[in-house]
């Protein structure tokens, strides 16, 4: 309940309009209990009496109270929707920003998936839940017990009757609800089953009929599909079962007021109207208090929701500014390690006793077995996790002391999973500085081979790289990341030499990128190639954690058995093409 | 060259319920005969939800008058064992209304889902004929949205809107008359305000429409935004652009949130609108209905009838106008399914399609063309022989051919003239599946699919015996690793290189194609840098691979190349040299050239 109580807090900067709907509710509420007393008094003074005058008042009110209860709910439901857009809207900038300052270490453990999910199912979710949500469930609480009130003063018997079914309503609602909820989610994951299966076998459509399997995918497709519709069915007939039967209940309750009502008009103990009366009372109780039900079972997922969303905003970032961080000035590119170690919270460390001395424009290449630490070491320097020991400095600037910004802005990265965004290539290759002029974008994109290939598309720079630059090809990402990286012309260059699958010419092409960025600028390299090995000025080989060769090719190839099992175990060789120079 | 600035973005299109936002034609005869067709079978069922249904809106009708005769009748006579009488009869066709309602839902929802079952179902067995030019030119996505969205949107019309809109018509029609029948005067007052009900209801519907589908856009514009900035955000932090992605998630997150105020806008304003309309009917009946009861042309019963018939007829107004968008949409739904499912595959088995025996292994293609679609030429008069048992080589640029000839001889598609003969078969007189059974193929990209590494390896061969899945993969030299994994065969394979290596996955594939045992092999050799030690388990087990199979081998690899006992040079969609490693060499062509430029760099560096 505290995390709900606090998703209660983002109304706050709306508290008037929270007012005014409840104002209008309030209002609206009275209006629907004084409708069928309207309706009574027409029928016993204004027909059964033949008192003219009284018709037309009465009519004339119910026109009356019935605008203004239109206009009354328009405010009502206006402004609690425009309550809650608006706590959906600072709840989702909120999370937005606060991803934006967690720090790597966060988001190594947070999976993107469920992240999106937080900030886009759970907000609504949350959304829902300050609008409509709890001022439906106040609206239906108010107007069960406002029409107890009346109900009991017009006449207890009667009362009780046509009340005691509203709770069965609600409990019904209920355990439909629990018991449909996990026969919905299964129906999902089943759909996410078979459009997963579509989806492959459309994607190895070479395979499954080059094997001629296409009589196995059918079986195993409609196997999915028949699971769906088994649960398709469960969910439905209990859907099919229980929304008659709610007004089913309803409606009893009626027969009975008619019944009961009728026998005590009889007697003389009720009038006529009031009869009608009970009826109208019961009728538009039936789906407030249906909802009733609905939002019971909705509290108890918002309170998991709001919790979700609240553990991001919660988490803290490792890596922030300390007070008074001065700018780090352009920098030479010289970088020292003193005695560095790093390990994760709680954990055993990465890294330990890391020291090495990089003068600017060297060449260095980080070598060792996946989860040695290589990765770390490049990941300290723009500070994307902070050193748990020892200090970083940058032509002697200890990188704490310095604002982060200032660092980054220094420091060039071009990894291997190259991520792009999904507007034009000019906006991705200006990424980094979106105020550069056409001339530096094009020199970039000519320096990382990319110029021509952009040339070629129909709309040039202005061309859309789709959802993550799905458009491109893996050989075309690198590049445009490579031109990123050049364009804010960094003093220090971290980048992962590997080429993905892209044809022996593109490769060829990327390399020499590669090549280009990293002259007169200090460089980093997690080498997967023999040539980068062989070009270095420093090589380092790391191992759990730790260095445990340092120098030059020629040296480690003769002393470092590690050094010699690495270059040949996991380094690519130098390949070229067979005639296959296409993209050139 | 010249480009403008722009700093605007641009984020995905907008894929979320794109089938429901159609305003395209509402109503097509030939679409809808082919959506009624999948009807036929349920006729029985459909003619008994027709039955509950009707029996419901008569009992809807029933019960009012019901009412008014306890009122007028009984409770006026102080006759009390008829009102008794009466309140039971009206039980009784409230429990008939529940149980009708019941069993027409269960009957209505197994047609619904049947359909729905049926429609998928034959879109994927047409997905797996259907020419692999008409698959390259639509996205995945697209087939799947047919199969998912608009597969829903039609099942929607055929099992409920059709149903509903029948009986919402019964119902009105039947409303209109028994008010007429009880009091023509006070019916025809009430409906005088019917006409603004479809107007308020017309207008609103249209502007919902628009409304909705911008909230839909802008949320899926918004999903897609994070989705985004997430999976990039350790970029937007590098370059330290993180107040600039702000910003502009502020835009988009503030035009989602406009746009679904202006939807509850609306909608909060349609309601009361309905409300205030119908109370006027109300006003109007109280009024003049009472008015005449002092006449004694009218009794109280009747009033209280009359009320509730005008509760009864608002209603069928509403619905039906929620029927006719799913009517369009369903109608646009369905005129992409039909799209697809008219559309005949261009390579079929005819009636006298044969069974090849077990392949020798010749291979001959005779004077080749090929062109796609759009008349582009892409090859030219190949012709060329490979004898049972050996390998022949495809060399040459990408975008030359190469993977063109390869497709011609699996028959994913068909040569646009010339012929290609297997052991003197013609490739067109052979049942498809007897020859890709025959036939294996290694793509170039290491295509697995979601399952464990034994499904993958078995996939050629589901019922293989373990035995022979080891001894495929220990052929393709990666049984040590799987049996060194935890789960072994078993461990499943996941996305990306999670659990697996690229070079790991192009030996899966090659364990693969060994378990299918294929008298023809198509190997694509891959180019992807996988490191030394893997490079050299690729090559011994495709030199396994190759042993004793007539082979296709687009080559990448300078070892391949050597051993191949015939190499064709490809550029252009012809065939340029075509000879031995040694006689090519000799001959000191473009083959010569181009080995001695780019090869031998490379040897010196290794």
């Amino acid at each position: 309940m505290k995390a709900l109580v606090r998703v209660m807090g983002y109304m706050r900067p709306f508290w008037r309009s929270v007012v005014v709907a409840y104002i209008c509710l309030g209002l609206t509420t009275v209006a629907r209990l004084v409708t069928p007393q309207l309706i009574g008094r027409i029928v016993d003074v204004g027909i059964t009496q033949n008192r003219a005058d009284i018709l037309l008042q009465s009519v004339l009110y119910l026109l009356g109270i019935t605008a203004a209860q239109g206009i009354l709910s328009f405010g009502q439901v206006y402004l609690t929707e425009r309550v809650a857009q608006g706590v959906a809207y600072n709840m989702r900038n909120e999370v937005y920003n606060k991803l934006q300052s967690l720090s790597f270490s966060y988001h190594d453990h947070a999976q993107g998936g469920q992240l999106l999910a937080r900030a886009t199912s759970d907000v609504e979710r949350l959304q829902r839940i300050t609008g409509r949500g709890i001022i439906g469930l106040v609206e239906g609480i108010v107007l069960l017990i406002g029409t107890a009130i009346v109900l009991v003063r017009m006449n207890l018997l009667l009362a009780i009757i046509s009340l005691a079914v509203m709770p069965i309503i609600i409990i019904i609602m209920r355990s439909y609800l629990i018991k449909v909820h996990p026969i919905w989610k299964l129906r999902q994951d089943q759909t996410a089953i078979m459009t997963t299966r579509v989806e492959q076998n459309l994607r190895g459509v070479s395979v499954v009929r080059g094997f001629a399997q296409e009589p196995t995918e059918i079986a195993r497709f409609d196997q999915d599909n028949n699971n769906i519709y088994e649960t398709s069915m469960r969910a439905a007939k209990a859907s099919a079962f229980t929304m008659p039967l709610i007004i089913f209940l309803a409606m009893i309750s009626t027969v009975v007021i008619l019944w009961v009502g009728g026998d005590q008009v009889i007697k003389q103990q009720l009038t006529i109207g009031a009869l009608v009366a009970f009826n109208s009372y019961v009728l538009q109780l039936v789906n407030p208090v249906r909802r009733i039900g609905l939002l019971l079972t909705n509290l108890g997922e918002s309170r998991a929701s709001a919790e979700r969303v609240f553990e991001i905003l919660d988490s803290r970032s490792e890596v922030e500014n300390q007070p008074g961080a001065a700018e780090l000035p352009r920098i030479s590119g010289r970088v020292d390690f003193d005695n560095v170690s790093f390990c994760y919270l709680g954990g055993k460390n990465v890294l330990s006793n890391i020291t090495f001395h990089v003068e600017s424009g060297q060449v260095i290449a980080l070598l060792g077995p996946t989860g040695s630490g290589k990765s770390t070491i490049i990941n300290l320097i723009p500070r994307f996790y902070d050193v748990t020991g020892g200090a970083i400095t940058l032509d002697g600037y200890n990188i704490r002391d310095v604002t982060i910004e200032s660092l980054r802005n220094q420091i060039g990265i071009v990894l291997q999973e190259t991520r792009l965004f999904g507007n034009t290539i000019r906006e991705n290759i200006a990424f980094g500085r979106p105020e550069s002029t056409d001339a530096e974008v094009i020199a970039a994109a000519k320096a990382a081979a990319a110029h021509d290939f952009i040339q070629g598309m129909p709309d040039g720079y202005q061309t859309l790289v789709g959802e993550r630059g799905e458009m491109l090809s893996g050989g075309q990402r690198q590049r445009i990341a490579i031109a990123r990286a050049l364009l804010l012309d960094p003093r220090i260059l971290l980048l992962d030499d590997a080429t993905s699958s892209v044809d022996t010419d593109t490769e060829q092409l990327i390399q020499a990128a590669l090549k280009r960025l990293m002259v007169g600028r200090t460089s980093f390299v997690i080498a997967q190639r023999v040539s980068t090995v062989r070009q270095a000025d420093l090589i380092l080989v790391i191992d759990h954690g730790q260095i445990v060769a340092r120098g030059k090719h020629k040296e480690l190839i003769k002393q470092s058995g590690v050094y010699a099992d690495i270059y040949y175990r996991q380094l690519q060789p130098e390949r070229a093409s067979i005639m296959d120079r296409s993209n050139a | 060259m010249t480009f403008n600035i722009s700093t605007s973005s641009f984020h995905g299109p907008a894929h979320m319920g794109q089938y429901r936002d159609v305003t395209g034609k509402v109503f097509d005869w030939d679409i809808m005969r082919l959506l009624l067709h999948y009807l036929v079978p349920y006729r029985l069922q459909m003619a008994e939800s027709l039955l509950w249904m009707l029996i419901g809106s008569g009992l809807a009708l029933v019960t009012p008058y019901l009412t008014k005769q306890a009122i007028d009748v009984y409770i006026a006579q102080g006759n009390y064992s008829g009102l008794a009488w009466i309140a039971l009869l009206v039980l009784l066709c409230y429990t008939l209304s529940f149980l009708v309602d019941w069993r027409r839902r269960i009957v209505m929802s197994k047609v619904g889902n049947k359909i729905l079952n049926t429609m998928r179902g034959e879109l994927f067995r047409h997905y797996q004929v259907l020419s692999m030019s008409f698959l390259d030119q639509h996205g995945i996505g697209t087939l799947i949205s047919r199969m998912l969205g608009d597969v829903g949107v039609i099942n929607e019309l055929l099992s409920q809107g059709l149903v509903a809109m029948l009986s919402d018509i019964v119902m009105l029609v039947s409303i209109i008359v028994v008010m007429l029948a009880l009091s023509p005067r006070l019916a025809l007052l009430t409906f005088t305000v019917l006409p603004f009900m479809v107007l308020a209801t017309v207008l609103f519907s249209k502007k919902a429409r628009t409304a909705y589908r911008d909230t839909r856009m802008s949320s899926s514009n918004l999903t897609g935004r994070l989705a985004e900035d997430i999976d990039g955000m350790r970029v937007i932090q590098a370059f330290t652009e993180e107040g600039r992605m702000s910003r502009e998630f502020e835009t988009v997150n503030r035009s989602n949130r406009d746009a679904n105020i202006y939807a509850i806008k609306l909608s909060a304003i349609f309601s009361p609108t309905m409300e205030v309309l119908s109370m006027l009917a109300t006003c109007a009946i109280l009024w003049f209905g009472g008015r005449m009861v002092e006449g004694n042309t009218l009794t109280v019963g009747m009033i209280v009838a009359f009320l509730s018939y005008t509760s009864r007829l608002f209603q069928p107004i509403l619905d039906l106008s929620q029927v006719m968008n799913t009517w369009q949409a369903a109608m646009a739904g369905g005129e992409r399914v039909a799209q697809i499912l008219q559309l005949e595959p261009d390579i079929k088995d005819t009636s006298d399609s044969i069974d090849i025996p077990s392949i020798v292994g010749q291979v001959d293609f005779d004077g080749v063309d090929f062109q796609y679609l759009d008349n582009t030429p892409v090859l030219h008069n190949i012709s060329f022989s490979i004898p049972p048992r050996q390998t022949t080589a495809l060399v040459g640029p990408t975008g030359a051919g190469k993977s063109t000839i390869a497709s011609l001889l699996l028959r994913f598609y068909e040569a646009s003239g010339g012929e290609i003969r297997i052991d003197g078969v013609p490739l067109k007189k052979i049942k498809i599946t007897s020859l890709r059974s025959q036939l294996g193929v290694v793509p170039q990209e290491p295509f697995l699919f979601p399952g464990t590494i034994g499904y993958n390896i078995r996939f050629g061969r589901p019922d293989a015996s373990d035995a022979e899945v080891i001894q495929a993969a220990r052929a393709a030299r990666i049984h040590d690793y799987i049996s060194e994994l935890p789960q072994g065969y078993d461990t499943p394979v996941l996305e990306g290189s999670a659990n697996l290596s690229l070079g790991q996955r192009q030996l899966i594939c090659l364990a693969r194609t060994i378990l299918a045992s294929p008298h023809i092999l198509i190997l694509d050799e891959a180019t992807s840098n996988v490191d030394l030690r893997t490079e050299g388990l690729i090559q011994e087990a495709v030199e396994q691979l190759l042993e004793g199979r007539t082979s296709l081998v687009i080559a990448h690899r300078l070892a391949t190349v050597q051993h191949a006992d015939n190499i064709l040079v490809i550029d252009h969609g012809e065939i340029v040299e075509q000879g031995t490693h040694r006689e090519l060499l000799a001959k000191n062509g473009v083959y010569a050239h181009l080995y001695q430029t780019q090869f031998l760099t490379s040897e010196a560096m290794t």
